[in-house]
């Protein structure tokens, strides 16, 4: 297929769409927008659902219904719709359903603006919801991977049956970029046996989160655990950038690693070993790139468009071994290379 | 022998936890009665509230969904729009429906969605002990009312019959009781109507129930039907509140 200019919302929406995506119930709230406008225009197109709910409480809790009737399905929204999201995500990470929910995150907390952030990787990869859960996270860099990992999400939501958040940023839902559609490679999928359809010819299936007995229910939080463990073994992605012979790395995921990687760059040419990190998966947070660093790295630097989360999973892989420091701006400001350059020096010592 | 009284097919044979004097036994059963007679029993999807019909999907034999507080109509409203040939149900308790639920129902009920809720009204919070409702009826003690409803300080019981009833996608409103057996039989009529208007795709069915809360009313079971009467009906009248006739 031939690459296409889309805008990022809309280009998920078209991913979707690919990837087998038939029902899609939302709300509206900036920046985000132009994906539920433009699933209204396509679903119908494609015998599909679009459905405005009243509130993104309504929208979360469709979501759950379809899952558990086995439609492929998602929903998008902004981060203080997120936040009520919660409940019903953590009710569809409990009854173990799998859906794509999109986080185009705002500026916050509460109201906040409508500029750009990444101030909701704590509540996206810790929980936000009540309970023992965690969502699989994957934080795009740009138009084309949020169409790939968009695509990929439904799969991986249906293998695990489990919620995938696809967590960007206003920059990503709004900028245009060309993009192509190419079907990822399918994984084996089991059949939806346990959806609720009409008990024909077969015993009630129960979709559920309950569990009165303390016992069923501890039994139930391991086995979850159990599957977050392999998910965490399994499903791991980053990108390591002029690592190879690097004395100060810098971590950073989303729109913040485009700028980092011009930083990068810019202080390999001022002689400086610098490189990059880029978590693809936030949750799993990719702790074998560490791994795969060579000695020569002195210090760790997290740059991120919050007041420092993602840094606290820096630190906690790093475990002591090395210093980490942080850079960020909040609020919907974005940081510049120059600044980030600036901070990169100062970490590796005046002398440079 | 001829066997004249079974256990419908659309129940299990699981013993149910309500309290004695509770009918929600009754109501449980008046539903599966009407799946079976139009034996849709093989179609059917039910969504269990939170509240004391929180384990419904243990009681009926047909495929089920548990929602979370209020959000019945929505996760039922999923399930619908992505099997449109399935029967699918909610049943929800008084707080979980008229409180926080309000605007799920609300909306369900405005865009016509293909479903049929029955909702079981006894002017208390059941399942957490007995506290005030929106259901609550002026002067009702409760928990959370000690000194009985004051409506200068909490307003007044939300009939919500007659507030659906106002909205064109809610084809058929109706609102019975269950405190004697020819309410009963006339309740029964309401649920598969109800059920009736959603296989004919005719848009929002809504069946409000009357129901006793011994336990937490604090009476007998006999005491509540004749409480039930004396006080709810006044407030909460029966009748057919929208028909498909007048929707027209």
């Amino acid at each position: 297929m031939a690459k296409q200019l889309m805008k990022g919302n809309e280009a998920i929406g078209e991913a979707a769409i690919t990837a087998g995506c038939r029902h899609f119930f939302g709300y509206p709230i900036t920046p985000q927008n132009e994906l539920p406008q433009y699933m209204s225009r396509r679903m119908p197109q494609v015998d599909g659902v679009f459905l405005q709910a009243e509130s993104e409480v309504s929208a979360i809790n469709m979501v759950y219904g379809a899952a558990g009737a086995g439609a492929r399905v998602m929903t998008s929204s902004s981060s203080p719709g997120i936040s009520l999201k919660q409940e019903g995500i953590s009710y569809i990470a409990g009854a173990e359903l799998p859906c794509v929910i999109v986080n185009i995150i705002r500026g916050g907390p509460g109201l906040g603006g409508i500029q750009p952030a990444q101030s909701d990787y704590l509540q996206a990869t810790k929980g936000g919801g009540h309970g023992d859960y965690r969502l699989i996270v994957f934080g795009p860099a740009s138009v084309q991977e949020m169409v790939d990992m968009t695509m990929e999400a439904f799969d991986i939501a249906d293998y695990y049956r489990a919620p995938v958040l696809i967590l960007g940023d206003g920059v990503l839902g709004q900028m245009m970029e060309p993009v192509e559609f190419n079907k990822p490679k399918s994984r084996e999928l089991k059949p939806k046996d346990w959806a609720t359809t009409g008990a024909a010819g077969r015993g009630p299936n129960i979709i559920n989160s309950l569990a009165m007995q303390p016992e069923k229910l501890e039994e139930h939080n391991w086995r979850l655990q159990e599957k977050y463990k392999q998910i965490k073994e399994n499903e791991q992605r980053f990108e390591l950038y002029n690592c190879d012979d690097a004395e100060l790395v810098l971590v950073a995921y989303g729109t913040t690693s485009r700028i980092v990687k011009s930083a990068v760059n810019q202080l390999r040419e001022h002689g400086i070993k610098a490189g990059l990190l880029r978590p693809i998966s936030l949750w799993p947070f990719p702790e074998k790139a560490f791994a795969q660093l060579p000695d020569s790295v002195k210090a760790f630097l997290a740059v991120e468009m919050s007041a420092g989360q993602m840094v606290e999973d820096v630190r906690l892989t790093v475990n002591g071994a090395r210093p980490v420091e942080f850079f960020g701006r909040t609020g919907g400001m974005i940081p510049s290379p120059t600044e980030i350059i600036e901070k990169a020096k100062a970490v590796l010592g005046g002398d440079r | 022998m001829k066997k004249v009284f079974d256990r419908p097919q659309a129940m299990t044979e699981k013993q149910m936890h309500y309290c004695p004097g509770c009918t929600h036994g009754i109501i449980h059963r008046l539903l599966a009665e009407a799946i079976d007679e139009l034996n849709v029993r093989e179609k059917t999807i039910g969504v269990a509230p939170v509240g004391c019909a929180v384990l419904a999907y243990e009681y009926f034999n047909c495929d089920m969904q548990q929602a979370a507080h209020g959000r019945a109509p929505a996760v039922a409203t999923g399930i619908k729009r992505t099997n449109p040939d399935n029967v699918v149900f909610t049943y929800q308790g008084d707080g979980d429906l008229a409180s926080i639920g309000c605007a799920e129902i609300v909306h369900a009920a405005a865009r016509g969605e293909k479903i049929s809720t029955i909702f079981v009204n006894n002017a208390i919070y059941g399942m957490t002990g007995g506290q005030m409702a929106p259901t609550t009826l002026v002067g009702q003690t409760t928990t959370t009312s000690p000194y009985g409803r004051d409506s200068s300080h909490v307003g007044y019981p939300i009939q919500v019959s007659e507030m659906l009833a106002t909205l064109q996608g809610a084809v058929y409103v109706a609102r019975v009781s269950v405190h004697d057996v020819p309410h009963i039989l006339k309740a029964k009529k309401a649920i598969k109507k109800a059920l009736e208007i959603q296989i004919k795709g005719l848009g929002f069915s809504i069946v409000e129930v009357l129901s006793t809360c011994p336990t937490n009313w604090g009476k007998t079971p006999l005491d509540s039907l004749e409480w039930l009467q004396q006080n709810m009906l006044e407030y909460y009248p029966l009748g057919e509140y929208r028909t498909p006739e007048e929707g027209k």
